[in-house]
């Protein structure tokens, strides 16, 4: 009965680590409606598909009095697991165990469970819940933050990276979440900052609260770090499980095929976008017009609300849509709406998602600020993105499409696959008023009557150029399309493009205006 | 819709549309008033050196602005009269905050 003997001692040591920081803690982690580690884990994870490693390693650490502690599995829990069935490395931070500290045992389960993902080519999972670097651990825990983010970065673009933010995660911490692809934060429990307010007032004088400064709202809607922001745990778990049934496993693969199915009926694709170009509408509704089921996943929901990005299926596939939206900001390109789409842009083509571009927009956003805070380069980064993508990328031009607006989103210059307009388009240099104001300023100043003058200015230039037609004679659009065909020929499109295969000139990689 | 739009304008075109929160708090733009000496961050002022009714030349100190472990001395960028002193020594200062007025 040695071995009953054996297996009893193993399974009495892995209870006595189970309870990682112990109850007190645990009690205390919960008081904050936030769950442990390992029950995040379990909630996030397909039913039993979780296997753990790494749960019996412990620091060496002998400074201050590191030697008497013991900090079950140095407080982080790393393994794998499916979510509907798809292969996920996972890791996850225990706040209950030495406040989630990072010290160097930590960051090499860390490391290990990031070093098989990259070679299994599955998606990587980190649940941050920590008080920043081990201090007491000294160099060792900064080691341990940079092998992380050198991983964080080999696997940029080969398999899909997503950081939960559970709790706390300040200071250097803060990296490996930006350097992923997509990260998730929950009301008033995820907290982000590379200086906190406590060092924050002590030399500078300024007082904010850690909500304020570096709260899951904070990140949603101004600074744009977080993708994805929820009420809950929970709600954030259904989140991410969502946008893991769109993305592929890694970059060689293509993501699930889903049944096809058609949009819903409330959605009326004839209905949404006023012909007047200078009344707003919800472009989301155009989006849910033409998707499977109507169902549109958006990202960044809160953040640059005039650039809309999401993930939707078309025909069961999926599809990345980038779309100005004129209900906010008319829809305009400044500097925050290009970086969000520069960003998703390359995301898709990354992960072999095909791209559709709805335009709607006068332009870019005019202003002292704009230009200070570098709209230039910024603006850039679309043209860079589109440009460089080589998944398929199709445009539908709703209605307006002036200037370098129009050249940015996803034109045929930048090698659109399959460029179409709607019969509402103006495809132009600027509006009609801007236009008539510059190339008849003469006419109109000197008339007698200026106003009346002006107005029908407007009117020949509106007859002469706000349409589609100039374009689609030049073979910039491909075909002049009435609303209620969009979704068919889109479907054609994707279907046709397929196995799209173009190949660009041999780099080591380029310089995108960062 | 039934919403209260605002318009935007966009090349003479008013659009009507929802305005961001960052571009509605957005600081109009004005010329620097190159006599006022502003902090350029967040400190505390530890010396002011000159008094209200000095003349003062381009480039001479005018206050000790400690941030960042650094002390920063502010100096004039032109030639006038001190006009209005707006700080005392141990005053916590806003980065952009008016300190000294020089006419």
């Amino acid at each position: 009965m040695a071995l009953d003997k054996k297996i009893r001692e193993l399974q009495e040591k892995r209870e006595k680590v189970l309870l990682g920081g112990g109850e007190q803690a645990i009690e205390k982690q919960k008081a904050l409606g936030k769950r442990t580690a390992r029950e995040r884990i379990m909630t996030l994870l397909d039913e039993g598909s979780f296997n753990e490693y790494d749960l019996f390693v412990e620091h060496d650490a002998r400074d201050f009095d590191m030697d008497k502690k013991s900090l079950p599995s140095d407080g982080v829990i790393i393994g794998t697991g499916t979510i509907y069935g798809a292969p996920v490395a996972i890791f996850a931070q225990d706040f209950t165990v030495a406040g989630g500290s990072l010290g160097l045992m930590h960051s090499r389960k860390i490391t290990k469970i990031m070093d098989h993902a990259l070679k299994m080519r599955m998606p990587l999972i980190g649940i941050n819940d920590s008080g920043g670097a081990r201090i007491q651990e000294g160099v060792n825990s900064l080691a341990g933050y940079g092998e992380i983010f050198f991983r964080n970065t080999l696997s940029s673009g080969v398999i899909p990276q997503i950081s939960v933010i559970l709790g706390p995660c300040a200071g250097g911490a803060v990296y490996s979440p930006a350097l992923t692809d997509f990260v998730f934060v929950v009301d008033n429990i995820s907290k982000m900052f590379i200086t906190g307010p406590e060092v924050i007032k002590t030399v500078l004088g300024e007082e904010i609260s850690m909500e304020d400064l570096g709260g899951a709202r904070v990140h949603s809607e101004i600074t744009g770090n977080a993708h994805f922001f929820s009420l809950s745990e929970d709600e954030c778990f259904e989140q991410i499980k969502k946008l893991i049934t769109f993305i592929p496993w890694n970059n060689s693969r293509k993501a699930r095929m889903f049944e096809p199915a058609e949009p819903r009926k409330e959605f009326n694709i004839e209905k949404i976008v006023p012909e007047d170009p200078t009344l707003p509408y919800d472009v989301k509704d155009v989006i849910r017009a033409i998707t499977d089921n109507s169902d549109f996943f958006e990202i960044q929901e809160l953040y640059a609300k005039n650039m809309v990005i999401g993930f939707g299926r078309m025909g069961g596939r999926t599809i990345g849509f980038v779309a100005n939206q004129p209900l906010e900001m008319a829809g305009v390109l400044d500097v925050d709406s290009s970086d969000k789409a520069a960003r998703f842009i390359r995301y898709c083509d990354a992960f072999n998602i095909p791209i559709i571009t709805l335009v709607d927009l006068p332009g870019y956003l005019p202003g002292v600020d704009q230009e200070h805070a570098g709209v230039i380069r910024h603006g850039a980064k679309v043209l860079y993105a589109y440009s460089e993508a080589t998944v398929p990328k199709l445009t539908v031009i709703l209605r307006k499409a002036y200037g370098g607006g129009y050249i940015a989103m996803s034109s045929r210059h930048l090698r659109a696959d399959f460029v179409f307009a709607w019969p509402t388009a103006e495809i132009a240099v600027m509006g009609p008023e801007g236009a008539a104001n510059i190339i008849f300023r003469k006419e109109i100043t000197s008339s007698k009557d200026p106003d009346e003058m002006r107005k029908r200015k407007v009117e020949e230039y509106k007859e002469k150029f706000a349409n589609p037609y100039v374009a689609a004679s030049r073979g910039y659009v491909d075909a002049v399309i009435e609303p209620s065909e969009t979704r068919k020929i889109l479907l054609h499109s994707i279907e046709v493009s397929e196995h799209k295969e173009i190949s660009m000139p041999a780099k080591k990689h380029g310089i995108p205006p960062f | 819709m039934k919403e209260n739009f605002k318009s935007l304008n966009i090349n003479s075109t008013l659009y009507k549309t929802r305005l961001s929160r960052k571009f509605e708090n957005r600081k109009p733009y004005s010329i620097a008033d190159q006599g006022l000496v502003r902090s350029f961050i967040p400190g505390t002022i530890t010396d002011v050196l000159v008094k209200e009714g000095q003349p003062v030349k381009k480039g001479d100190e005018i206050v000790v602005l400690d941030a960042m472990k650094m002390r920063n001395r502010l100096k004039s960028a032109i030639d006038g009269v001190v006009r209005k002193i707006n700080v005392s020594r141990g005053d916590r200062v806003p980065k952009g905050a008016c300190l000294v007025e020089i006419g």
